[in-house]
């Protein structure tokens, strides 16, 4: 086998297919981008997960003296009503933990979150802050029995289940995730029957040759190998494209959202080399398939 | 070299066979002309040689191996040891005569060194010397022709076939072209020719076998190309 006769041959087919192989580069890039993205954004998803969902907490929270909440019928919650409270949610199977935040502390915790808004502090007080008991749940998904024991207690305002609200958020993210995998999919299909033209016309254009070659008796991997090298570089050139937009994906999209929203965990640079890896390995496999499925149909051997 | 026993070629949609219980042998070193009529089965019979078609029934041996049990896989070492020359030469256009007739050994894996020694030998017998750097454009039909039988002469195949190598070449270029077939010959290696040219079967006094609607109608040892039976 004569490498160099073999890479002048794929040459030669890449430069006259020039615009079709541009296409085949094109689609391989952005279907293996969209194919990362999607893994990204599932990785990114896991990892979120894991760090909220150990973070999350059901808040019970109390009337305060003037309470606007109808529940509270504008009591405060007196100190029996709290203590008997606590003891039961803390006897309420699947609680792990349950705080008590007295005003001075979200006061504290508001001030902290509302940092940047200083107008809203300073016209806040720390008599408008709610006490609430922070219930912390073994299994986040299993919030059911808590707001049930609680709700509707006497001195209970309110019951926010923060599960609930981050939950939209992942499902959001959920639903990126498979949009960008559909696409991927699409592009993969689109990718593939552009390389089966590809290779359908690199075979018309070289039927000399391999008619000559058929003929003295070079081996049928030696008449194939040119066409599918020519798929596997397309589709290699496809996946480097498809690698430089996940890398400005990490840095563009998942730092700077990751800098808004204290994500926790971020996506490291080994995540992304392993979905780059992954990709570029999909997106060549797909381009030697395609190749070499349509060879059998257009090049007789 | 050639064993065709009983064998029968017929083409999907078609009801005539192309080939009709044919049986001939071809001995090493023999020179065959196949003569008859455009239709009467001559490129099948060459075609068969080189399992580009199966028979229908029948068995056909080619250098002592049984193309019926022969797999595809093994196909391209069947033909490493033809050589092939046809009426439209086949050249490759953008390559120069040398890069032509190396070009077949290339694609065979053979070592550079090797390629550089045997293709001017090659192009030396057919009658090129001088002429390696040519393109085929440049040449005329005959020396074109001695390119093509250099390149399937190159890797010293045991079996040479010839379908019309004359076809497209005036009679007096012709002689030249029957030349190098018969030094080809004289090498030892079996020719096998396919040709409508009645001066040149009759000037070379070779076996011929004549095909008739699929049928060898004639098989003679120095024979002559219309000759009654």
């Amino acid at each position: 086998m004569r490498a160099n006769f073999i890479f002048s041959e794929v040459w030669i087919g890449l430069r006259r297919n020039l615009t079709m192989t541009i296409a085949v580069i094109i689609t391989v890039a952005v279907g293996m981008a969209m194919l990362g993205v999607g893994l990204m954004i599932n990785t990114q998803v896991s990892m979120m997960k894991d760090f909220w969902y150990d973070k999350v907490e059901v808040s019970v929270f109390l009337c305060n003296k003037g309470s606007a909440i109808p529940a509270c019928k504008g009591k405060a919650i007196t100190a029996e009503q709290t203590k008997a409270l606590q003891a039961q949610i803390q006897q309420t199977p699947g609680v792990k933990e349950v705080f008590y935040e007295d005003q001075a502390q979200a006061y504290k915790n508001f001030q902290q979150s509302y940092a940047s808004n200083k107008a809203l502090v300073d016209a806040t007080k720390v008599e408008d802050m709610p006490t609430s008991f922070r219930v912390k749940l073994s299994d986040p998904d299993n919030y059911q029995p808590v707001v049930a024991a609680v709700e509707g207690k006497p001195g209970v305002s309110q019951v926010t289940n923060q599960k609930d609200l981050i939950g939209n958020f992942f499902s959001m993210l959920d639903t990126l995730r498979w949009a960008a995998l559909v696409v991927a999919g699409v592009l993969v299909l689109a990718a593939a029957l552009l390389i089966g033209n590809t290779v359908r016309l690199s075979a018309y254009n070289r039927r000399r040759e391999t008619g000559i070659m058929r003929l003295v008796g070079a081996s049928n991997l030696y008449i194939q190998l040119p066409f599918v090298m020519e798929g596997m570089i397309a589709g290699l050139i496809g996946g480097v494209v498809a690698a430089v937009f996940l890398i400005m994906a990490k840095v563009l999209i998942f730092e700077e959202v990751a800098r808004y929203l204290a994500i926790g965990s971020q996506l490291g640079w080994d995540s992304v080399a392993t979905v780059i890896m992954g990709t570029l390995g999909i997106g060549v496999v797909i381009c030697v398939l395609a190749s070499f499925i349509t060879l059998r149909r257009y090049l007789r051997v | 070299m050639i064993h065709f026993d009983n064998v029968t070629k017929v083409y999907t949609n078609q009801n005539r066979p192309a080939l009709d219980h044919v049986s001939v042998d071809v001995d090493k070193g023999e020179f065959v002309f196949l003569v008859g009529s455009s239709g009467s089965g001559k490129s099948t019979f060459l075609r068969l040689i080189l399992k580009e078609e199966r028979p229908n029934s029948g068995a056909i041996h080619v250098a002592g191996k049984d193309l019926a049990r022969l797999s595809n896989f093994k196909v391209p070492h069947l033909r490493r040891r033809i050589g092939c020359v046809f009426q439209d030469f086949r050249l490759l256009p953008n390559k120069n005569v040398y890069e032509n007739v190396a070009f077949a050994l290339e694609v065979i894996g053979k070592p550079r060194r090797f390629i550089r020694k045997v293709v001017p030998e090659v192009i030396e017998l057919v009658g090129l010397e001088g002429k390696a750097h040519r393109m085929p454009d440049e040449l005329s039909g005959g020396e074109q022709q001695r390119v093509a039988m250099a390149r399937a002469f190159v890797n010293r195949p045991m079996i040479l076939l010839a379908d019309e190598p004359t076809g497209n070449i005036d009679p007096a270029t012709s002689i030249g072209i029957m030349k190098v077939l018969d030094r080809i010959n004289r090498t030892g290696t079996t020719v096998v020719m396919a040709t409508h040219d009645a001066a040149i079967v009759d000037s070379m006094r070779k076996r011929v076998v004549e095909l008739e609607d699929g049928k060898i109608v004639r098989d003679q040892s120095r024979g002559v190309y219309g000759q009654a039976y």
